[in-house]
């Protein structure tokens, strides 16, 4: 389905199967597949929690949490069953990597499910996917059926007595729902409205049970970490951002694609390098860093940044989802602005008033704006708005509304005040790119 | 109400979990693209199926996008025009799609044969612009071959 692309300075890890069979059950076990668990096997729970953490990896969703000890925050004893759940809900705008991980690798997620099953002692893992991914379901539905034929799920996994059971379950449209407090409920078979924390999940989540949520990318990672040890992992990239990761290019570039490199690459590499520079021999105006609810970055900020989870913290921004989206010298960012928080505004459930609230008056703003009908006091209203949103929502949905909104109006404030006293858009824009792909 | 087949998923699919209500997100994507849309019929059958009333049913179906109680083309274009799509042109295209197809957003042929709808991120990103119809993804859109798309399921759709 969608296109594969290459690039010398990649690190294939979570990737390394793309585009070689491996939907397959026995072409995966003859690339290494299968093998991780088997080592899982023999080691004990904290053995296995310890390789994690050893390894460094952090959430690949967008959140960055350390996945190591997410798992040890699950209680040991429970009187209610365990769960892991895998978040394949990929919808924030300009992430595309685990669409490409469950089309061309699915038993890798199955197996990190077993392996994060048998580290917090869960016996069940659900596998959820955005509705929009359906021909995905079907790639699933297999993989699961050929593991159970295989026996490598089910009353006696890999001849060892124990159990593990793993279902695919499907959305229907709904970016708030990849919140994973939302997720629960959507997977409950209820609107997908985020709960209160704490309790957090891991303590009180699937139908009151400690659960373990992570990222589709995330699992997909733990077979390599459980294979190739968990310091090699964590050696790829900087301290405490350990292993590699899938960056999904769009935008403004000559050569869109999803790339795995190191955590830590520098941005400017990976627009001017990997991704062939920006199209039609333009210049470069901004960055989204990791999905439209980071900080937007000014070009002279994204090339000087690298990308891994602690520069973006130290400069108060967010790495994010990996969805890199890269905006030329033409685009007005008034627009983008708006378009951003037209999706917002669409996806808020109106549980939280701030975000129910804020999105929509914010679009009105910058709909109002973009035709020429702002005034002066907007600008700093807009700012005002979007801060009050910050914190102040059960799940981050207000939050991400809010942040890219403030970075745009703080960083291109002159690009409002072009759009005063009636003037239409200055920003117009020439010379849409070509398809990356034929 | 539903194919034997979809029947017998259905009695599978609420063993999967706990609670019964559990399944109902799926059985309604499922039920929807079997029957067109989520009719009253459909509701009270799915209903019973997960021992919940028609109300909490209507109360789920509302939140999720995907999820519709009026009969849409038999062929529904989503056309994506979130950042990335609408960086390479995903606007332009929505708006050929309005003029080629005579229909707006949400919209229906008279003739039912197609529909169309301006979705939020559908997960193309690097392959931009793209666009769905039913499920089968589209991508590295221009007008010109959207033009070809549409006229294959027109022709598709007379065979």
């Amino acid at each position: 389905m969608a296109d594969l692309v290459s690039h010398p300075d990649e690190t294939k890890v979570v990737s390394s199967r793309f585009g070689k069979g491996a939907t397959n059950i026995d072409r995966y076990i003859e690339l290494d597949g299968y093998k991780a668990v088997r080592k899982a096997l023999e080691m004990t729970p904290d053995a296995i929690i310890n390789e994690v953490k050893t390894s460094s990896l952090r959430g690949r969703g967008g959140a960055g949490f350390p996945t190591g000890m997410k798992w040890s925050f699950v209680p040991k004893e429970s009187a209610k069953p365990k769960y892991v759940l895998v978040n394949g809900d990929e919808s924030e705008p300009g992430t595309c990597k685990d669409r490409l991980i469950l089309e061309h690798d699915p038993h890798a997620v199955i197996e990190g499910v077993i392996i994060a099953g048998l580290a917090v002692g869960a016996q069940k893992g659900y596998i959820y996917i955005r509705g929009e991914y359906r021909y995905l379901l079907t790639i699933m539905q297999k993989a699961i059926d050929d593991a159970y034929a295989k026996g490598f799920l089910g009353d006696n996994i890999f001849d060892t007595g124990k159990k593990f059971d793993c279902y695919w379950h499907t959305g229907a449209g709904a970016y708030e729902v990849g919140e994973e407090s939302a997720l629960m409920e959507s997977l409950e078979g209820k609107r997908g409205i985020p709960r209160i924390r704490p309790p957090f999940p891991a303590v009180v989540g699937l139908w009151g049970g400690p659960t373990v949520i992570n990222n589709v990318e995330t699992l997909a990672s733990v077979p390599h970490i459980m294979l190739m040890g968990g310091q090699k992992f964590a050696d790829f990239g900087p301290p405490k951002n350990g292993g590699t990761r899938l960056f999904c290019l769009s935008g403004h570039v000559n050569k869109p694609g999803v790339y795995e490199l190191p955590l830590g690459y520098p941005m400017e590499k990976l627009i001017y390098g990997v991704g062939g520079g920006i199209s039609n021999g333009k210049k470069l105006k901004a960055v989204v860093p990791g999905g439209s609810s980071t900080y937007l970055l000014t070009a002279d900020e994204a090339v000087k940044m690298n990308l891994d989870f602690d520069s973006f913290a130290k400069t108060g921004g967010f790495l994010g989802s990996g969805g890199v989206v890269v905006l030329d010298e033409d685009t007005c960012m008034v627009k983008f602005a708006l378009r951003v928080m037209k999706f917002y505004q669409h996806e808020s459930c109106g549980w939280c008033i701030p975000c129910r609230e804020g999105t929509d008056w914010l679009k009105k703003t910058l709909t109002r704006f973009h035709s020429g009908g702002g005034v002066k006091k907007d600008i700093d209203n807009i700012n005002y708005l979007a801060q009050n949103m910050l914190g102040r929502t059960f799940c981050p949905l207000g939050d991400a509304a809010a942040i890219p909104t403030i970075s745009i109006v703080q960083k291109w404030r002159q690009e409002f005040e072009d759009h005063l006293e009636g003037k239409p858009c200055p920003y117009e824009h020439k010379g849409i790119p070509a398809p990356a792909f034929a | 109400m539903f194919s034997e087949q979809l029947s017998k998923k259905f009695d599978k699919m609420v063993t999967n979990y706990p609670t019964k209500r559990s399944a109902l997100v799926p059985m309604l994507l499922f039920a929807q693209d079997e029957v067109g849309y989520l009719s009253d019929e459909v509701i009270t059958d799915l209903a019973k199926r997960v021992d919940l009333t028609e109300l909490e049913v209507k109360n789920v179906i509302s939140y999720y996008s995907m999820l519709h109680t009026k009969l849409m083309g038999k062929y529904h274009v989503q056309v994506c025009t979130n950042i990335s799509c609408m960086l390479r042109g995903g606007e332009e295209l929505l708006d050929h799609c309005k003029s080629k197809l005579g229909i707006g957003h949400k919209q229906t042929q008279p003739d039912g044969l197609f529909s169309l709808e301006e979705v939020e991120c559908i997960g193309a990103c690097s392959w931009a612009p793209a666009v769905q119809v039913n499920y089968d993804f589209h991508e590295n859109l221009t007008p010109a071959k959207m033009d070809k798309v549409l006229d294959q399921y027109a022709k598709k759709a007379k065979q």
